[in-house]
């Protein structure tokens, strides 16, 4: 065979061509010395030659087919030989079919989420505008960074030089009446330049134009004006308009707004990851922007060629003229923000979408992979005891005149048909797997529609059958086909005991597995170790599964007056509570985990130096009376609010235990200290101190929190009353989640107001479980490759240690008939077990304390060397390998020396 | 596979062409029209070979390493590829000349007391 040949065909077959062509000349010049006409001399040298196409076919054929035959013939008897041993080839099909089914199902989802551009046009250039701020210490340690305010973006948006479009993007919901029931959608304001950083042409229509963000008419206290326009997502479209062309110039009624539709965007169309029912213009009211209102989100495409460092140092320069062009109001000072050291921190929009998930399914790929080889292990095992069996044959086929090379090319041929065979059935399971994967995956997977067993994941699938099928095929074919194979046609047929040599191969898998199954048992259990300090992390709420939670928002131009909005909530608080079997019901801005983002802003006590107006930024909360109580959060000190308090404008306040203990001590003593937010608000009274709240997370640290009421006098700024008006309710009630309840608690929010509807309905159990559902996920998948690495050790162990006592059949005979006690045959086998576990258990550990060093993110209250993990597992392990080795070891007990020694 | 079985393919005319090619080639280099008249006329014209059937058997030892080539010019100015022999070549003429001659022997003792 010659590979040259046969991939260059074409230039090897001109050279031919023109070597008969050249003989065909010098025979023809030599006819034409001869005399001939050079007619007749040409046909004469072309009929000494004969058929120079049938020469070239010959000698190309001489080349190729004798190794694509052999090839061809090799996966024939391949076949053959795996239909001749079902069991074996069932156990090898079914190990490999679970494991490259897992893989592909794990890579599907890694390579759908984490390794595919965005759906973007050019998605490479587009980045999103992160900034991080040291200085400003409770918003940056939240929010992974701190978000644009709108003053920012005209300044970045105005003057930056290394953007062809950007904007800024708010997530945000709204009521749309007058479709049918009321209901609350999912909104996307977005600025001018958003739409054209994602290029992504509409559907229908047209998208917003510069002119859609001119405010109609201002709206007091907000960033926005108002505006009169739309865009549809393409599922709200076929949903509420069942996909009719002439929804386009239609109006629809959001927030009591009249807006018309002006376009549809394409299906699969997001907003980063934000997936939305509408979009509406952000339309700033430009005029008298403060600096601050940090609470949007940027996005950019990039120039050409223009790198993100470069942007970071473009958009810093640019930070300066925002704190001299814009001002937060008279007599401050827009320098003031240098002390929050705000630093541009741009990043690649893929990063921004696939974010902390990335890490998770890295893990989990990395952990399939690890099991991929567990069961590469055991079925080049399974191999390794066949090709012992068939020494004989392969002896014969030697002594035949066949080649190492030829065995070699057989052998291997075999496996991998092995190998492409388990690929086939791994697609069924990999569908499966697929669907498992994604119904347990976090709920904030993101990019969830883009995963599919597409052709990447099938060209996974075919090179992982290939390669699989190689490495479990290569070390039994080089053990066996060397030469000196022609020893064992004269050992055949003898039970010679075995040699140490022909076990090695074995040995050396045996304890590799025991060793990978130890890693994976570690990552598991630090994974349940890590679940374990989760749940008993207090969060700051109790019993949350009788717990229901709703959204009610009251727009502005459902109910303008502030007190009366504040009065349809109590409303709905008091028919809800009327309901039998609620004992109490509050509502809150948002509820812990919820992830809606509150306020940010920093407070001064009275009796505290206010540092030239420099101090922490804090969470600002907004409460009813009777949240807390609701929630079960406990009161530390003083008291919850009262509706006296809250109609009655009193100045009255509450902080969590950390920021009261961090100003002033300790809960009680911050009862009766006053402190503000800026120097023309009124000092608030702290009335009352509720214990510590894992707003971000069970895993993330407290923030310290202010809780102020929900219907304020300077809500927004001095003498601007105004009422919180998107709120989560909390239900305290044994009857939660069931149907009935639902119903009645819908029924009562309509016997208040027919427009407001009931937005994500879920118990707080289920915020809960939804803020741990990466840990939850992993542990699942761990857990699941782990008791795979397990259960395929055990079945390594028992296959090696099962084969050895068939195979020393003749050595316990002889023992036993010497008189060696059956539980001294029993326990060599099993020290014998011992001995490879334990030596694959110290490898284990080794490479256990490298590898779970890189799932420290994903770790929670213990470290990544956690001792009770590494001192359990072992012992788990070592108790299975005894286990696993008890059942053969017994049968080696009980051998007849007889019997045995009879049948040499 | 179905082949075309050209009338020097079988395994032991085949041998034989090769040797007479290697044996051609001991004098030097020389291209494929040389060497096929080359047996032709050492022959005394008795062993008739089909002239194209020779460049199969040439690509066959030049892949066995026992021949090279390289492009030349033939005498009267064309462009010719030009074979030589290889040391291993060499070595399997020496060995394979033996061979035949002890094989030649051979069934000449079986033939001649026949015709005796």
């Amino acid at each position: 065979m010659n590979w040259r040949n046969i991939l260059r065909r074409g230039k090897w077959d001109r050279e031919r061509a023109e070597e008969i062509e050249s003989y065909v000349a010098i025979e023809t010049d030599e006819n034409i010395t001869r005399g001939m006409t050079p007619e007749a001399a040409r046909a004469a040298a072309r009929r000494k030659l004969g058929n120079s196409t049938a020469i070239r076919e010959e000698i190309y054929r001489m080349n190729t087919m004798v190794f694509l035959d052999s090839v061809a013939r090799d996966f024939r008897y391949g076949l053959r030989a795996l239909a001749k041993n079902p069991t074996f080839t069932a156990v090898a099909l079914i190990t490999l079919a679970i494991g490259i089914g897992a893989n592909t199902a794990v890579f599907s989802v890694l390579d759908g989420v984490v390794l595919e551009p965005l759906h973007y046009p050019k998605p490479e250039q587009l980045v999103a505008l992160r900034q991080i701020a040291p200085g400003a210490a409770g918003l940056a340690s939240f929010s992974e960074g701190l978000p644009l305010s709108p003053s920012m973006y005209y300044t970045y948006a105005e003057h930056n030089r290394s953007f062809q479009s950007m904007g800024v993007w708010v997530p945000a919901s709204a009521n749309v009446t007058g479709l049918s029931e009321p209901e609350q959608v999912r909104v996307v304001a977005v600025s001018d330049g958003v739409l054209q950083t994602f290029a992504v042409a509409p559907a229908l229509g047209r998208w917003l134009s510069a002119t859609d963000q001119v405010p109609v008419a201002t709206v007091p206290g907000s960033f926005s004006g108002r505006s009169t326009s739309v865009m549809l997502s393409y599922g709200y479209w076929q949903r509420r308009f069942g996909g009719d062309r002439s929804a386009i110039g239609r109006n629809i009624t959001v927030d009591a707004t009249t807006r018309q539709i002006v376009g549809v965007m394409p299906r699969g169309f997001h907003v980063v990851n934000t997936d939305f029912d509408i979009i509406v213009p952000l339309a700033l009211q430009r005029s008298g922007l403060p600096l601050a209102g940090f609470g949007f989100n940027g996005v950019a495409r990039l120039k050409p060629g223009v790198a993100i460092s470069q942007a970071n140092a473009d958009l810093a320069h640019l930070l300066p003229v925002w704190m001299d062009s814009w001002s937060n109001g008279p007599g401050s000072n827009g320098h003031f923000y240098e002390n929050w050291r705000i630093a541009p921190a741009i990043r690649p929009l893929k990063q921004e979408v696939v974010g902390g998930v990335s890490d998770v399914l890295w893990v989990v790929m990395a952990t399939i992979g690890l099991v991929m080889l567990i069961a590469c292990a055991n079925v080049t095992n399974l191999l390794l005891v066949r090709a012992e069996v068939r020494r004989q044959e392969l002896a014969l086929r030697s002594a035949l005149g066949a080649g190492t090379g030829r065995i070699i090319g057989a052998l291997l041929a075999e496996s991998v048909t092995l190998g492409l065979l388990g690929g086939l059935m791994g697609i069924g399971v990999a569908e499966a797997g697929l669907k498992l994967l994604v119904a347990l995956g976090p709920a904030n997977l993101p990019r969830l529609s883009e995963i599919a067993l597409d052709a990447k994941s099938l060209a996974f699938t075919l090179a992982l059958s290939v390669l699989s099928g190689l490495f479990f095929g290569l070390i039994p074919a080089l053990k066996y086909a060397g030469p000196r194979i022609s020893t064992a046609l004269r050992s055949a047929g003898r039970g010679a005991s075995l040699s140490r040599e022909r076990h090695r191969a074995r040995n050396v898998l045996v304890v590799s597995q025991v060793a990978m199954a130890m890693v994976l048992l570690i990552g598991a259990g630090l994974m349940i170790r890590t679940f374990q300090a989760l749940r008993t992390v207090q969060p700051g709420f109790t019993d949350p599964q009788h717990v229901e939670t709703m959204r009610i928002s009251i727009p502005r131009e459902l109910v303008a007056d502030p007190v009366r909005a504040t009065r349809t909530q109590n409303d709905l608080a008091d028919k809800l509570a009327a309901i039998p079997g609620v004992t109490s019901v509050g509502f809150a801005s948002e509820l812990p985990m919820e992830g809606y983002g509150g306020g940010w802003d920093n407070v001064f006590a009275e009796d505290k130096p206010d540092n030239g107006g420099i101090a922490p930024m804090r969470l600002f909360e907004f409460v009813s009376p009777g949240y807390f109580v609701t929630a079960g959060t406990h009161l530390l000190a003083g008291r919850e609010l009262t509706w006296i308090d809250v109609y009655g404008q009193r100045p009255v306040v509450l902080l969590s235990a950390n920021l009261a203990r961090e100003l002033w001590g300790s809960p009680s003593a911050a009862l009766g200290k006053r402190l503000r937010q800026y120097p023309s608000m009124p000092w608030k009274e702290v009335i009352g101190v509720v214990e510590d709240v894992r707003e971000n997370g069970v895993d993330k640290k407290t923030p310290e929190t202010v809780y102020w009421p929900t219907l304020m006098a300077d809500m927004y700024g001095p003498s601007l009353l105004d009422a919180y008006r998107e709120v989560t309710f909390a239900i305290r009630s044994d009857r939660t989640g069931t149907e009935g309840f639902l119903n009645q608690v819908r029924q009562a929010v309509w016997s208040v107001n027919a427009s407001l509807p009931v937005a994500s309905t879920r118990t707080m159990q289920e915020i809960y479980d939804r803020s741990i559902a990466r840990t939850s996920f992993t542990l699942v998948m761990l857990g699941i490759a782990g008791a795979l690495a397990l259960v395929l050790g055990i079945v390594g162990i028992y296959g090696v240690i099962a084969y050895a006592v068939s195979q020393r059949r003749r050595e316990i005979g002889i023992r036993l008939a010497l008189g060696a006690p059956q539980s001294e045959v029993r326990r060599m086998f099993m020290r014998y077990a011992l001995t490879l576990s334990g030596i694959g258990v110290v490898i284990g550990l080794a490479a256990a304390a490298g590898v779970t060093r890189l799932m420290s993110s994903l770790l929670f209250g213990i470290a990544p060397t956690d001792l009770l993990t590494y001192a359990s597992v072992p012992f788990v392990l070592l108790l299975a390998a005894l286990l696993a080795s008890y059942l053969p070891a017994r049968r080696a007990a009980v051998v007849d020396p007889v019997e045995t020694l009879k049948a040499e | 596979m179905p082949r075309n079985e050209s009338p020097l393919n079988s395994e032991m005319l085949q041998g034989t062409l090769d040797l007479l090619i290697l044996r051609t080639l001991v004098l030097g280099p020389a291209h494929g029209h040389t060497i096929a008249h080359a047996i032709e006329r050492g022959s005394d014209d008795v062993l008739q070979i089909e002239h194209g059937s020779l460049y199969p058997a040439l690509h066959r030892l030049e892949s066995r390493g026992w021949i090279a080539s390289f492009w030349g010019t033939s005498d009267n100015n064309r462009k010719a590829r030009y074979y030589r022999l290889t040391p291993e070549g060499r070595r399997q003429l020496t060995a394979q000349t033996a061979r035949w001659e002890q094989v030649a022997r051979a069934i000449g003792r079986i033939l001649k007391p026949a015709e005796e």
